[in-house]
């Protein structure tokens, strides 16, 4: 198991060092990042200053390196809004809104798609099956902003039942919740509909029937717990998917996560808050993938890391 | 894949075999999905091709005078606004009727761009295998590290959003799903007698790929595209909205469901309205993808 983990993280490496190349290119290569701090009308001398101060009058390798050494000890640059404040610690500071909404749109995700995906699949090509389908089209056909803002329409403004936006407690986080769960609920939900189907038809099962066990723990323990596998992996590659969701979700409801601030440091061209915002997003998108594999080995009781 | 079929020739070449054109008609009119999302879809291109025509007012000319009016079935309605006026007394169906321009050219645009990548790297990945394979698998991988739509958002922040700029950026990100469907595909096709009769042949790598491969895995590219492109209009709907879209004066469903969202306390419509002809338009593109999928390729399903 403790090889295993190291393995992984040692495979970690490469992505992440794709990830902090893609944004160098992004940030350094494409056009002059001088441009992006600067306002429009300022003099050559003052555009020559902040080159030689933020070292872009080197080669590009060198700056490249300079680029890694300065992310290895943890420094993103000196953010423009945010002065004389570490940009590791605002980003930081914003992360667990992101990481409350996301876990409660995943628990989301799976009361939806997870009964809804069996009982489909227990009623196959009969009613519940048909509803099941057709809900999870619709959900794959809607843009899930629109859904938070008419749901917003439908239970803050007109019912007034929960508030319209901010962050100050559970009423506040249902709404985002529900817009991002259901975003990935249409595609866990066919996924757990066509894994039950396959899982039902095996040999196993027609044998757990034939002896007579009851229908419950049938469809519970040699059914469900053997479809679960599947949704899991997906599950696991879904969670890049939700937090590219957060970035919108957290703009519709005025969440303020890492996405709205990734937002707002785009706008205002405060690079040392982007990159540290999408390099700390590639990291939770690796853990949380890491730690899907590692749930492997609690649901299926074959699979041993060595 | 392979293992099962190698012993059963027949089922996999009738498997690999493209229905007739007569047959996928006659599957086509009898699959109500099939024939519903032809027309919703139709329905979109015509509004978009003939905008000018269609929309009986200026998406742009505001009239300060007929601001907020409701559908016309609602009190206070006219039958001159169908579906009501903005803030600033804009027609909402001219406005919806030209939006579905940008819609259906980023879509079509993103998903053209975007196979391309896609289909060469993945068709790379999978014919060389080895290295190459390698490098592109990793690439994917960093991609699909990091949020997409962060990615999308510094990228247009960086480079400024503009119609080419959104379809460039989309054409960089989103090929992986292309690639890693083409690869498989690819490493299970070259396999095939076929394939190696080629080389046998003394045909070079690259007409091997093209002539040969490609052909065959020509079926889960059509599926994946079709369902890509409601994919793309739906992204592109939302970087409209979160302001990193297509700039105004130009109409845009993202853009009004962004000013929509400021009324949604005195005038619901105008955000309802653009999110309804981005999920009509994304069920006749997923209606369309998926029944392609079914006559086509049913292996593809759940991708």
């Amino acid at each position: 198991m403790t090889s295993y983990l190291a393995r992984r993280i040692v495979q970690m490496v490469p992505v992440l060092f794709g990830v902090v190349t893609i944004i160098f290119v992004l940030l350094r290569v494409s056009g002059d990042p001088v441009q992006l701090y600067l306002p429009e009308d300022a003099s050559v001398e003052q555009v020559e200053e902040l080159r030689r101060a933020l070292g872009l009058d080197r080669p590009l390798p060198v700056q490249y390196a300079l680029f890694l050494a300065d992310l290895a000890r943890g420094d993103f640059g000196e953010s423009l809004r945010y002065r004389n404040q570490n940009v590791l610690t605002i980003v930081l500071e914003r992360l667990p809104a992101t990481l409350e909404l996301a876990s409660a749109a995943l628990l989301v995700a799976v009361l939806i798609s997870l009964p809804l995906g069996i009982v489909a699949a227990l009623n196959r090509n009969r009613l519940p099956d048909a509803v099941a389908s057709a809900v999870a089209m619709l959900g794959r056909a809607m843009p899930n902003f629109w859904l938070g803002i008419m749901l917003i329409l439908a239970f803050a403004v007109h019912l007034r039942w929960l508030p319209v936006s901010g962050r100050d407690g559970f009423a506040n986080l249902v709404l985002p919740a529900l817009t991002l769960g259901t975003s990935i609920a249409a595609l866990l939900m066919r996924l757990m509909r066509s894994g039950m189907l396959e899982v039902m038809n095996q040999d196993y099962v027609r044998t757990a029937k034939a002896k007579g066990l009851r229908w419950r723990r049938v469809v519970v323990k040699h059914g469900l717990r053997n479809a679960l596998i599947g949704y899991v992996t997906v599950l696991g590659l879904e969670i890049a998917g939700l937090l590219a969701g957060a970035v919108v979700t957290e703009q519709v409801f005025a969440w303020p996560g890492i996405g709205r601030l990734a937002i707002q440091a785009i706008n205002s061209r405060d690079m040392a808050i982007v990159q540290a915002v999408v390099i700390l997003a590639a990291l939770v998108v690796m853990t949380a993938n890491l730690l899907v594999d590692l749930a492997y080995a609690l649901i299926d009781p074959r699979i041993r890391y060595g | 894949m392979s293992a099962v079929t190698a012993t059963r020739p027949g089922v996999e070449e009738s498997a690999h075999r493209r229905p007739r054109l007569p047959v996928l008609a006659r599957r086509w009119i009898s699959s109500p999905n099939a024939v519903v999302g032809t027309f919703l879809v139709l329905a979109f291109v015509v509004a978009a091709l003939l905008a000018p025509v269609l929309a009986p007012f200026d998406p742009n000319a505001t009239d300060l005078r007929a601001r907020q009016i409701p559908p016309a079935w609602l009190d206070g309605g006219t039958s001159k606004h169908l579906l009501g006026t903005d803030q600033l007394g804009r027609d909402i169906l001219s406005r919806l009727v030209f939006g579905s321009r940008i819609a259906l050219i980023v879509g079509l645009g993103g998903v053209a761009l975007t196979s391309v990548v896609g289909v060469t790297l993945g068709l790379l990945a999978g014919y060389f295998r080895g290295r190459v394979d390698v490098v592109i698998s990793r690439v994917i991988d960093t991609l699909l590290a990091i949020p997409n739509v962060l990615l999308y958002l510094v990228a247009l922040g960086v480079f400024g959003p503009s119609l080419t700029m959104l379809i460039v950026v989309i054409g960089c990100v989103n090929w992986t799903t292309f690639a890693r469907v083409v690869r498989g595909e690819v490493m299970a096709v070259s396999e095939r007698e076929f394939v190696d009769a080629a080389r046998a042949n003394g045909a070079r790598d690259v007409r091997v790929m093209l002539r040969h491969v490609l052909p065959s895995v020509a079926a889960p590219i059509l599926v994946v595209g079709t369902l890509n492109v409601a994919t793309i209009i739906i992204l592109e709907a939302s970087l409209s909205f979160l302001g990193f879209g297509v700039q105004p004066p130009t109409v845009t469903w993202g853009r009004m469901l962004a000013d929509g969202r400021d009324y949604l306390a005195t005038a619901w419509w105008l955000a309802t309205f653009p999110g309804v002809a981005i999920t009509l338009l994304g069920l006749g593109l997923l209606f369309l993808g998926d029944w392609l999928r079914d006559v086509l390729d049913p292996r593809l399903r759940g991708r």
